[in-house]
């Protein structure tokens, strides 16, 4: 039987995933990101708990530094393109041009 | 002998090579020289071969080869030529007939551009033709029919200019081709079961490899049959001669009268073991003989241009070939062939100073009165006219023309049909011909002469018509007066069969021979009566089945019309229809896949990070839920 | 090492003038020509070492150098008289090309006769290959400079014809690919040998599956060459949109290497797949015949006319080859060697009439005759050749393929000869449609200059001359072809030339009859 508090991380996880994928703000992506990140903390921390050991709580606070790294070099690219371009629209950063058609 | 036979062939060759390679950069009167003495040479020699032939009779023929042409998996046919009574009499009359036309010629086609190419290619067409009557093996042979049709070509469309003439140059030329084709699979086949292509090899084996009446037999004779069809225009394979007329004249007079259309009565002649062992065969020669016969007396009844009544005329005196020649009566066939090249070439030639004369209008009813004013013209048209319709006793054709209504009636092959309809359109021809006369020559005079034959021209017509009148003479039937040198030489030729047995007797010959006569004469008559009075006008005027009938023997029957329906416009629609080869759509199908398959996935690279997020996540939950399912599983 | 030197020659010879190219077109060309030339002559001196009375087909001169052992690549080149044959066109129409190109190339003409010469040298190669891999780098190695001549100087079109022609021609290689490899390995699996090399490969005990997917594999890259019937469109495009010479060495060498091929390897490493494939294979050649002819006739292209005759003329060839008997053999080389100069001379002449013209579209052209006779002439002569007319070398190859294939199939032959009909219908189409009938645009050309005459007329000798006299060449080929025919008939009549033949009165109208009845050793 799965554990509610499994449950509930994987649902956290999925909140988090569809948010990236639905999300145009690239302040909540990250945050998004984030919720992830944290769902997966929660998930191994219940995993230690289920076998009475630390370990699940040590290397939870392995992905909170992971986490925060993350958020650092997250916000700093985030801000260094609002600077470019005064907006966090994540459609805005395709670089890519119109597709042209086949030649013959 | 052989120096001078080789010389009989060779001698047009080279002079044609030297004309067509060289000949633009000679004065016309060398070209016109060179064309004619080369041919005049030929005869020589075939006079020096008769000659000598007549003086030793060899019992087989005489053969000389120049060398091997090919050796390999078992063919090896030689460049080699082979005399006998058939053969000989051939060669004589195609290089005499042939050096009279082309001295002809000389004059007529003077003011031509192109002189000199146009006797390169008759020269060329006589060495074909003389190459496909002496031929020893039948792949030399094939050479030469197809050689004659290259220059048949060539010559009906040599005022090229027009584009008329280029089409009924394409018409012969591939009409022609269907035949040649059936002659050449009967060549795969006689090859096959005989295993040589050799002629007297395969005539001598064929009663022990061939059974006689046997379904393979008559198809092997069916295909041969085909390649004479279309070069004699015969049924089915006719509708190119009348087109054909578009040639020069005297080209019509040589090919499309004298020579290359009796290569099939030839070529059925020289094979003629072949067709003995295929009864039904032989008869399938005769019908086809006796309705081409019957039926072009009647398109040639209601032809305007007068050139296009001598070509239907021609393809009925050849079904008249034909029909001897399936009757078995062989050597009336070759007589007949040797009188009709005489007085069709006269027809032919004297019918090109009319044309000619009336600058170039060849409408029957635009000419008249040409009597007073081109009298040789006349009189030597008369004699043809009269030769044709076999006027009684003073001409030629009256004693071919009759030894072939005798064999009809007389052979055990024969069928009563056969020789009514032979004698029906023994009247048909009577008026025809005279028609041509009355409409042309006689009464008001509707146009001036516009240009007068020169000497040479004239000389030619009346030696021609010398020989309309003498000619039969050689052949007589044994009823009247018993002297048939020509018939006997020619039999020397046919002894491999025997002689088939007449059923009938000298009574029965005076009979046919006065009907004949007599419907000749009352068909002279009969066209001069209704011409005079210009009656046949007056009747297709006044009922429109007449007229519908009138249009239907113009069009020859339908038959152009039947196979334009049939096979030129479904060969020129289904061709155009995939001029862009449909199968390429196969191709260029799966090059629109691909750039179908590129459109598709190109776009999903769209730059943007959401929908590669998105990827990634579907990929991986796809993968979780499969290692889940399996591990579970 | 005259086989490499053949081979080495023309490139050479490209590199020099490629050289000399860039500061002088002239000796560019001239330079060119005298590789050409040297290279004839070559082969000309290998034709007297060549004795025509030896009962075996071996080849009669190699060159063999071990190059990577441990897979069994080896460079081998090795020639017989059916090989010779070929090397003496390939020269000769390297020749031509070159002197066909003397003023209709005016651009990049360096690197134009680098082009050319390399092609020949990779032709040369694959007729001389007795090592399956180096077959196939020759093979690949022709695609190349043919892609940049038709890329570069072709006309209107060329980008979709080089590129449709390398793809469709590199696919079909990678099927013949597929197969050098499967052979290999099955060798491999049954002797413990790894060889490329030809002689080593035949023979090879395989199970009859295997044998035929493999030989199909071949089959295939070498339909496609053919062109075989339904693989045939990148042919009318890659031939009309080619420079003169290009279209060329297309039609007279490029078309040939896949008859070759089917020749030299499809069916002598695999007989018995092949006797078991050759009804389909001349069904393809007899539709091959038909479809070619009635496409010929609809074009309105004046080039891509000439290019459909290909695919008839090569459609008798698949005929021949896939018949098996010795006529239908001799037939089929001596149509390539025909089809070659016969066909050559017609793109040659359309080349000239489009160099004065600048038109190819029949409704511009016509009436040429009157001021251009020799045009006219030679295109009268040369469609005459195309429509096999007797007394000229196609005819000759034509009919003995007839004859060949009816002693094995009456069907095949009758529909074939059908072909006689359909190909006077596109010749006289051709002869009318560009040099007779009115003048309608009042052109007035120049005539033919002495190089063109020269050109021409050497090939309608040639023509004449096989017409009249074809024994030369079937003795160069017969021995290279009884060793063919020693595998594919599967008789064990002695071999002479008389095997060939039939000895019945009415064949029997199933004709593996005769066949099946044979045992086989080896190949299954």
């Amino acid at each position: 039987m799965i554990n509610h508090a499994m449950m509930f991380a994987g649902l956290l996880f999925v909140i988090g995933a569809v948010g990236i994928m639905i999300r145009r703000n690239l302040l909540f992506m990250l945050i998004s990101v984030e919720l992830m990140l944290n769902a997966a903390g929660l998930a191994i921390a219940v995993g230690g708990s289920k076998w009475s050991q630390p370990d699940g709580q040590v290397f939870l606070i392995m992905i909170f530094v992971a986490a925060a790294t993350g958020v650092a070099v997250g916000i700093s690219l985030l801000l260094a393109n609002y600077h470019e371009r005064k907006n966090v629209d994540a459609d805005e950063l395709s670089l890519m041009r119109e597709r042209e058609p086949i030649e013959q | 002998m052989s120096i001078a036979l080789w010389t009989v062939i060779i001698v047009p060759f080279v002079s044609a090579f030297v004309l067509l390679v060289i000949g633009a950069y000679m004065p016309k009167k060398a070209a016109g020289a060179i064309g004619c003495v080369s041919v005049g040479i030929s005869w020589v020699a075939a006079m020096f071969v008769a000659s000598d032939f007549l003086r030793e009779m060899p019992p087989d023929g005489f053969r000389t080869t120049l060398y091997t042409w090919m050796d390999v998996g078992g063919l090896n046919p030689g460049i080699a030529v082979r005399l006998d009574a058939l053969s000989l009499v051939m060669i004589s009359v195609i290089t005499f007939v042939g050096f009279l036309i082309h001295i002809y010629a000389s004059q007529s086609m003077y003011d031509e551009d192109g002189y000199s190419r146009f006797f390169g290619y008759m020269n060329l067409f006589v060495g074909s033709m003389l190459t496909l009557v002496l031929a020893d093996n039948l792949l030399l042979l094939y050479l030469g029919w197809e050689g004659v049709g290259l220059c048949s070509y060539l010559l009906i469309g040599f005022w090229y200019k027009d584009a008329t003439n280029g089409r009924a140059a394409q018409k012969a030329f591939i009409v022609t081709r269907v035949g040649d084709t059936a002659l050449a699979i009967a060549l795969f086949w006689l090859f096959v079961s005989f295993g040589t292509l050799d002629i007297k090899t395969i005539l001598s084996a064929a009663p022990a490899k061939l059974v006689a009446g046997s379904a393979a037999a008559t198809l092997l004779a069916c295909l041969i049959i085909g390649g004479a069809v279309g070069k004699s225009a015969q049924i089915p394979l006719q509708t190119w001669l009348p087109d054909a007329m578009a040639g020069p004249t005297p080209v019509s007079a040589l090919i499309h009268a004298a020579t290359m259309v009796t290569a099939g009565v030839y070529l059925i002649a020289r094979l003629h073991t072949l067709f003995t062992l295929a009864p039904p065969a032989m008869f399938a020669v005769a019908v086809i003989g006796t309705l081409t016969l019957f039926y072009s007396g009647f398109s040639a009844l209601v032809q305007r241009d007068i050139k296009r009544v001598l070509a239907y005329s021609t393809i009925s005196q050849i079904g008249y070939m034909f029909l001897a020649l399936g009757v078995g009566a062989w050597t009336a066939a070759i007589f007949h062939f040797f009188t009709h090249a005489f007085f069709k070439a006269l027809l032919f030639l004297s019918a090109g100073v009319a044309i000619d004369a009336q600058h170039h209008e060849h409408d029957i009813f635009k000419m008249g009165g040409l009597k007073r004013a081109l009298p040789i013209a006349y009189w030597t048209f008369l004699i043809g006219a009269a030769s044709l319709s076999a006027l009684p006793l003073v001409t030629a054709g009256f004693y071919s023309k009759d030894s072939i209504i005798w064999g009809a009636y007389s052979s055990p092959l024969g069928a009563p049909w056969l020789w009514v309809l032979a004698l029906i359109s023994t009247f048909i021809t009577a008026v025809y011909s005279f028609r041509v006369v009355y409409l042309v020559f006689h009464g008001e005079q509707k146009m001036e002469v516009s240009k007068h034959p020169g000497v040479l021209m004239n000389l030619v017509l009346v030696v021609l018509a010398f020989f309309s009148i003498t000619a039969g003479f050689i052949g007589m039937p044994e009823s009247i007066f018993k002297f048939d040198p020509l018939v006997r030489f020619l039999k020397t030729a046919f002894n491999t069969i025997p002689a088939y047995q007449n059923h009938a007797n000298h009574a029965a010959e005076v009979m046919l021979l006065t009907i004949s006569s007599a419907l000749g004469l009352l068909g002279i008559f009969t066209a001069f009566s209704y011409y005079r009075h210009n009656r046949f006008a007056w009747i297709v005027d006044r009922s429109p089945f007449a007229k519908a009938i009138h249009s239907f023997f113009f069009s020859g029957w339908g038959f152009d019309w039947l196979y334009d329906l049939l096979f030129v416009r479904p060969y020129k629609t289904f061709a155009y229809w995939n001029r862009s080869d449909a199968i390429d759509n196969v191709f260029t199908g799966l090059a629109s896949l691909a750039r179908i398959g590129n459109s598709i996935f190109s776009s999903l690279q769209t730059g943007r990070i959401r929908n590669y997020a998105a990827s990634l996540i579907l990929g991986a939950a796809i993968f979780t839920t499969i290692v889940i399912l399996r591990t579970k599983l | 090492m005259k086989l490499t030197w053949l081979i080495l020659i023309p490139t050479i010879g490209g590199i020099l003038a490629w050289i000399a190219g860039k500061r002088n077109t002239l000796a560019c060309r001239w330079i060119a020509l005298a590789a050409a030339l040297a290279d004839f002559a070559l082969a000309l001196s290998l034709l007297a070492q060549l004795d025509v009375s030896a009962i075996s087909g071996k080849p009669f001169v190699q060159h063999r150098v071990p190059w990577v052992s441990a897979l069994g690549i080896n460079y081998f080149v090795a020639t017989d008289g059916l090989g010779l044959l070929l090397i003496l066109l390939s020269t000769s129409i390297g020749i031509a090309a070159v002197v066909a190109s003397w003023r209709e190339i005016t651009d990049h003409v360096a690197e134009f006769h680098l082009a050319i010469m390399v092609l020949l040298s990779a032709i040369i190669g694959t007729f001389t290959a007795y090592n399956l891999v180096l077959f196939y780098f020759f093979w690949e190695l022709m695609l190349v400079p043919m892609y940049f001549l038709i890329a570069v100087w072709g006309h209107e079109n060329r980008r979709y014809a080089a590129i449709k022609f390398v793809l469709f021609t590199f696919i079909g290689s990678l099927f013949m690919l597929a197969g050098i490899l499967g052979i290999h390995f099955v060798h491999a699996g049954t002797s413990g040998i790894y060889t490329f090399d030809l002689p080593d490969l035949q023979g090879t005990i395989m199970p009859a599956a295997t044998a035929m997917w493999l030989m199909l594999g071949f089959f295939i890259g070498f339909a496609v060459k053919i062109p075989a019937f339904p693989l045939h469109t990148w042919l009318p495009d890659a031939h009309t949109e080619a420079p003169t010479a290009g279209s060329l060495h297309l039609a007279a060498l490029l078309l040939k290497t896949g008859a070759y091929g089917l020749l030299r390897f499809a069916i002598p490493l695999f007989p018995t797949a092949s006797l078991q494939i050759s009804p389909l294979a001349m069904a393809l050649g007899v539709v091959g015949v038909i479809y070619g002819a009635i496409l010929s006739f609809a074009q309105q292209d004046l080039k891509r006319m000439v290019a459909y005759t290909s695919v008839s003329h090569m459609g008798f060839v698949i005929l021949g080859i896939y018949a098996g008997t010795e006529l239908a053999l001799q037939g089929a080389i001596i149509a390539i060697i025909c089809h070659a100069f016969a066909t050559g001379a017609l793109f040659l002449i359309v080349g000239m009439i489009q160099e004065r013209t600048h038109t190819r579209d029949i409704a511009h052209l016509g009436g040429l005759w009157a001021t251009a006779p020799k045009i006219g002439g030679f295109t009268l002569f040369f469609a005459m050749a195309a429509l096999s007319l007797p007394g000229l070398g196609n005819f000759i190859g034509e009919f003995l393929i007839l004859l060949g294939t009816f002693q094995v199939s009456r069907t095949a032959a009758v529909i074939a000869s059908i072909g006689l009909v359909v190909s006077a219908i596109y010749g006289l189409r051709l002869i009318q449609a560009s040099v007779l009938g009115p003048n309608v645009k009042n052109w007035t050309l120049s005539d033919l200059n002495a190089r063109e005459t020269a050109v021409l007329g050497a090939f309608a000798a040639i023509l004449l001359w096989i017409g009249l006299h074809p024994q030369p060449i079937i003795e160069t080929a017969r021995t290279s072809l009884i060793q063919i025919r020693q595998d594919f008939i599967a008789t064990s009549a002695p071999l002479n030339s008389d095997s060939g033949r039939i000895n019945s009165t009415i064949l029997p109208l199933n004709k593996f009859e005769s066949r099946k009845n044979t045992g086989r050793s080896t190949n299954d």
